[in-house]
C-alpha cells in the first residue's frame, strides 16, 4: 500500500490520486477503528452501570479495596504519556527527528511504568485473596459444606493474631484489615472484581498493544521512513494511544473512586 | 484469438500470487471459494439434522450428537456463510468497480480480513475434533458458561476473530465509498448495491464490537468465573441475551441488506427500466440499519423483561416493516410495465421477493407480544428465520452469482442450468420450511431431538424438501464448473446492465479502468 523508503521519496498507492488523498482516507479508517474500540468498551461500561445500580454496596466495598494512590499515579502517567505522544507527532511532522525519538521513547517508558504499577496492584490483590468470581472461594474449605472466601479465610487467620503480628506476618495493615472486613460482610463482592479484572485487564492489553505500536513507529522514525512528507502511521498510532488513555480516564473514577 | 487479453486473472500466476494478492477482485474470488466450502459443510450438517428428524425418537444418532450437529449447522451458516457471504464475495468484487475506483481503500487490510476469516474458521472448526460444542449458535448462558464443556472457548474465540474480519471489511467499504468515488459519482449516483453495502458496513462497524465484548465476557466467565452472567455471584444470565441480541438483531440486517442491494440491481437490469424511487430505496437501507439497533428486545419477550419494554420493542420492531415495504413496492413498481426477462437471476430475484415477504410478515406475528408467547421457541420461529435468511440471502446470492459470473470469469453461466437449479431450490425450500410454520403452530418446540408422533408427516415432508434444496445447490455448483470449462465467451455486457462494471472488459483488467471514468448521470438510465 504505502511505500516510503525515505521521507523524501514517499509515493502514494496507485489507487489514490495524491498523497493527501491517501492520508485523508487512512485517517478516516483509523477513526472508524477507534469507534469500534469505544463501542467494545461501551458494552463493559453498560454492564458495569447496570450492576452498580443494582448492588451499590458491592461496588462500594469493592472500590474501597483498590489503592486510589496507585490508580491516580497511573492516571498521571498516562496523561503525561498522551502529552509526549502528541509532542512526538508534532516533532515528526516538523522533521525534528531526534526530539521525536526522545518523545516516543518517553511515551513507551510511561506505558511500561503503567504496566509495572498494574503488576503490583494485581499481585497484591491476589495475595490478599481478592480475585475474580469463582477463584474468590477456597477449594479445601468449601468441601466442608459452607463456601468460604479467600478473604474470609485470611481474616479468620488474622483475627488470631495481634495487630503487630498481623502486619508483620500477613502484610495487612489496619486500614486494609478494615477494608477486607467490609468486603467480607458484603454479599456478592466477587462481582465487582469480575468487572475490575476484566475491564482493567482488557485495558492493560490495549496499553501493551499501544506500546508495541509506538515502538513500531519509533523504528520508522529511526529508519527515516516517516517525516514531514509522510507521517500517517505516527498519527494513527497516536490517535490509538489517546483513546487508550481516554478509556482509562473513565475507568479510573468508575473503579477506584465511585464508592 | 491470437493474443490473449491482459486481465486480473492472468496478471500474475501461481497459487502464491493469489494468497498474497492485494487485488480486490481476486480477494473476492478467494472469499467465494472459502465461503462456499463452509456452505457445503454447513449444508451437510443441515441435511443430517433433517435426516435425524425423519422419524420421532432415534433415527440415526444420539441426542448428544444431534445437539452438536445443530450447533455447527447454525454457527457455520450464520457466522461463516450468511453474514460474510454477499459483502465479502460480491461486495469485494463489484463495489470498487461500481464507483469507478481502482481498488478498495485499504487493500492489505482487505487481504488481512480474508486471513482472519480463515483463522477464525480454523479455530472454530478445530472444536469439531477437540471438543464438540452443543450450545446452539446463540451460546446462551448459563448453559454455555457453567454447564457444558470447554470447547465453547475455542468456538467463541473463532467467532470473535471472524467478527474482526467483518468489522475490517465494513471499515474498508465505508472509507472506499466515501473517498474513492470517480469524478461525477455523487452519493446520489452510486448504484443501489453500493448503498446497500454501505449501510451494511455501518452495521458491521457499529454492531460487531458489542458481539466481540460479549464473547470475551463469555470466555472470561468460563475461564475465570468472573460472575457477570452467573446468578450465584450476583450476575445475570439474561444480560448475555441483551448483549447478544444487541449485535445479532442488527446482524440479521447485515445478512439481508446486501441481498436487497443485489435484488435492486437485478430488478433494474432485467426490467430494462429506470429503477423506481432510487432515493427511497437508497435511504431505506440507512433507515433499516438505524432502526435495527433499537429492537433487540423482541427476542426476549418471554425472558421476564418488563411489560413496558415488551410493548416498546414490539412497536419499534414493526417500524422496520416500513422501510422494508418501501423497497418491495419500489421493486414492484420498477417491474410494472417493464420489459421483464425471466432469466435465471431474475427468477432468483422474484423468489427472493416472494420468500422474503412471507418471512417478513411472519416476523410481524412474532413481534406481537401476545402471539410470540405462543410461537416463541417453536418451529414457527425456525421457519420464519429460514424464510428471511435462506429465502432472502441465499436466493440473492445465487442470483448475484449467475448475474456477475460473466464479469468475473469472462464466461457465461448457462441460464438453463440456473433455472433448473432455481426450480429445485425454490420448490424444495417451500416444501422444507412451510410445514415448519404449521409444526410450530401445533406446538413442536425448536432445537429438540425428539417430537410427538403426530408431527411425523410434516417432519418427513420437511426432510424431503431439504433433499430438493441440496440437489438444487449441487446443480448450481455444477453450473459453475460447467461454465468455467465450457461456458461461452461473455463479452463486456451480456445482460445490458447500466452500472460501471459493465463498461469494462470481462474479466476486468488488473486496475479495473484504463482511464478513470467520469460520471454525468445516475446509474440506471434505461428510458
Ligand atoms: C430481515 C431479515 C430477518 C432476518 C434475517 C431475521 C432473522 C431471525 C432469526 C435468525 C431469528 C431467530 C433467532 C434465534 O435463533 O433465536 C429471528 C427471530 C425473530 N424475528 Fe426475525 N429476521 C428478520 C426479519 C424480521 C422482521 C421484519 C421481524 C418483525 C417485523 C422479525 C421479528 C422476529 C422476532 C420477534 C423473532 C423472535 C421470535 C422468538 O424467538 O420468539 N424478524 N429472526
Ligand atoms: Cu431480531
Amino acid at each position: 500500500m504505502s511505500t516510503a523508503n525515505h521521507t523524501g521519496g514517499f509515493h502514494h498507492a496507485h489507487h489514490f490520486d495524491s498523497a493527501e488523498h491517501q492520508y485523508e482516507s487512512s485517517k478516516q479508517g483509523i477513526w472508524l477503528f477507534l469507534v469500534t474500540e469505544i463501542l467494545m468498551f461501551g458494552g463493559l461500561f453498560v454492564g458495569y452501570s447496570i450492576y452498580h445500580s443494582l448492588y451499590p454496596q458491592v461496588f462500594h466495598a469493592g472500590s474501597k479495596q483498590l489503592s486510589v494512590v496507585l490508580g491516580a499515579l497511573n492516571t498521571v502517567v498516562l496523561l503525561f504519556s498522551s502529552f509526549t505522544m502528541a509532542l512526538g507527532i508534532n516533532y515528526v511532522q516538523r522533521g525534528l527527528r531526534n526530539k521525536a525519538i526522545i518523545a516516543l521513547a518517553v511515551t513507551i517508558a510511561c506505558a511500561a511504568i503503567f504496566m509495572v504499577v498494574k503488576f503490583f496492584e494485581y499481585t497484591h490483590k491476589f495475595h490478599v485473596g481478592t480475585v475474580p468470581g469463582k477463584y474468590a472461594y477456597t477449594e479445601e474449605l468449601s468441601a466442608s459444606g459452607e463456601k468460604v472466601t479467600k478473604v474470609g479465610a485470611l481474616l479468620a487467620e488474622a483475627n488470631k493474631l495481634s495487630v503487630v503480628e498481623r502486619e508483620h506476618k500477613l502484610h495487612l495493615d489496619e486500614t486494609e484489615y478494615e477494608h477486607l472486613t467490609l468486603l467480607e460482610k458484603t454479599k456478592n463482592w466477587p462481582l465487582f472484581f469480575g468487572f475490575y479484572f476484566v475491564m482493567s485487564g482488557i485495558h492493560g492489553l490495549h496499553v501493551l498493544a499501544g506500546a508495541f505500536l509506538i515502538f513500531w513507529v519509533l523504528l520508522k522514525v529511526i529508519k527515516n521512513q516517516v517525516g514531514p512528507e509522510y507521517f500517517t502511521p505516527v498519527e494513527g498510532v497516536g490517535l490509538f494511544w489517546h483513546v487508550v488513555d481516554l478509556i482509562w480516564i473513565y475507568l479510573f473514577p468508575l473503579l477506584y473512586l465511585v464508592g | 484469438m491470437a493474443h490473449e487479453q491482459h486481465n486480473y486473472l492472468n496478471h500474475q500466476k501461481g497459487i502464491w500470487s493469489w494468497l498474497t494478492t492485494l487485488d480486490h477482485k481476486r480477494i473476492g474470488i478467494m472469499y467465494f471459494v472459502a465461503i462456499m466450502s463452509f456452505f457445503f459443510l454447513g449444508g451437510v450438517f443441515a441435511l443430517l439434522v433433517r435426516a435425524e428428524l425423519f422419524t420421532p425418537g432415534k433415527t440415526l444418532f444420539s441426542a448428544d450428537v444431534y445437539n452438536r450437529m445443530m450447533t455447527y449447522h447454525g454457527a457455520i451458516m450464520v457466522f461463516m456463510v450468511i453474514v460474510p457471504g454477499i459483502p465479502a464475495i460480491f461486495g469485494n468484487f463489484v463495489l470498487p468497480i461500481m464507483i469507478g475506483a481502482k481498488d478498495v481503500a485499504f487493500p492489505r487490510l482487505n487481504l488481512m480480513s480474508w486471513y482472519m476469516l480463515m483463522i477464525g474458521a480454523a479455530i472454530t472448526g478445530s472444536t469439531l475434533f477437540l471438543e464438540n460444542v452443543d450450545t446452539g449458535w446463540t451460546f446462551y448462558t448459563p448453559y454455555s458458561s457453567i454447564k457444558t464443556g470447554l470447547g465453547v472457548i475455542p468456538m467463541v474465540l473463532g467467532v470473535f476473530i471472524i467478527g474482526f474480519s467483518s468489522i475490517l471489511t465494513g471499515l474498508n467499504f465505508i472509507v472506499t465509498t466515501h473517498k474513492l468515488r470517480a469524478p461525477g459519482m455523487t452519493m446520489n449516483r452510486i448504484p443501489l448495491m453500493v448503498w446497500a453495502l454501505y449501510s451494511t458496513a455501518i452495521l458491521q462497524v457499529l454492531a460487531t464490537p458489542v458481539l466481540a465484548i460479549t464473547l470475551l465476557l463469555l470466555i472470561a466467565e468460563k475461564t475465570l468465573g468472573v460472575g457477570i452472567f452467573d446468578p450465584q455471584l450476583g450476575g445475570d444470565p439474561v444480560l448475555f441475551q441483551h448483549f447478544f441480541w444487541f449485535y445479532s438483531h442488527p446482524a440479521v440486517y447485515i445478512m439481508i441488506l446486501p441481498a436487497m442491494g443485489v435484488i435492486s440491481e437485478l430488478v433494474a437490469t432485467y426490467s430494462r427500466k429506470v429503477i423506481f424511487g432510487y432515493t427511497a430505496i437508497a435511504y431505506s437501507s440507512l433507515a433499516i440499519a438505524g432502526v435495527s439497533f433499537l429492537v433487540w428486545g423482541h427476542h426476549m419477550f418471554v425472558s421476564g423483561q418488563s411489560e413496558f419494554a415488551g410493548v416498546l420493542f414490539s412497536f419499534i420492531t414493526m417500524l422496520v416493516g416500513v422501510p422494508t415495504a418501501i423497497k418491495l413496492f419500489n421493486w414492484i413498481a420498477t417491474m410494472y410495465k417493464g420489459s421483464i426477462r425471466l432469466d435465471a437471476p431474475m427468477l432468483f430475484a422474484i423468489g427472493f421477493m416472494f420468500l422474503f415477504t412471507i418471512g417478513g410478515l411472519t416476523g410481524v406475528y412474532l413481534a406481537s407480544t401476545g402471539m410470540d408467547i405462543h410461537f416463541h421457541d417453536t418451529y414457527f420461529v425456525v421457519a420464519h428465520f429460514h424464510y428471511v435468511m435462506v429465502g432472502g440471502t441465499l436466493m440473492a446470492l445465487m442470483g448475484a452469482l449467475i448475474y456477475w459470473f460473466p464479469k468475473v470469469t469472462g464466461k457465461i453461466y448457462s441460464d438453463l442450468t440456473g433455472r433448473i437449479s432455481w426450480v429445485f431450490i425454490f420448490s424444495g425450500f417451500n416444501v422444507t420450511f412451510f410445514p415448519q410454520f404449521i409444526l410450530g403452530n401445533m406446538g413442536m418446540p425448536r432445537r429438540y431431538y425428539d417430537y410427538l408422533p403426530t408431527f411425523t408427516e410434516l417432519n418427513q415432508m420437511s426432510t424431503f424438501g431439504s433433499w430438493l434444496i441440496g440437489t438444487g445447490f449441487l446443480i448450481g455448483l455444477f453450473g459453475v464448473i460447467y461454465a468455467l470449462l465450457k461456458g461461452k465467451e461473455a463479452g463486456n455486457n451480456p445482460f445490458g446492465g447500466k452500472t460501471l462494471e459493465w463498461t469494462i472488459p470481462s474479466p476486468p483488467p488488473h486496475e479495473n479502468f484504463e482511464k478513470t471514468p467520469v460520471l454525468t448521470g445516475g446509474p440506471y438510465e434505461y428510458r
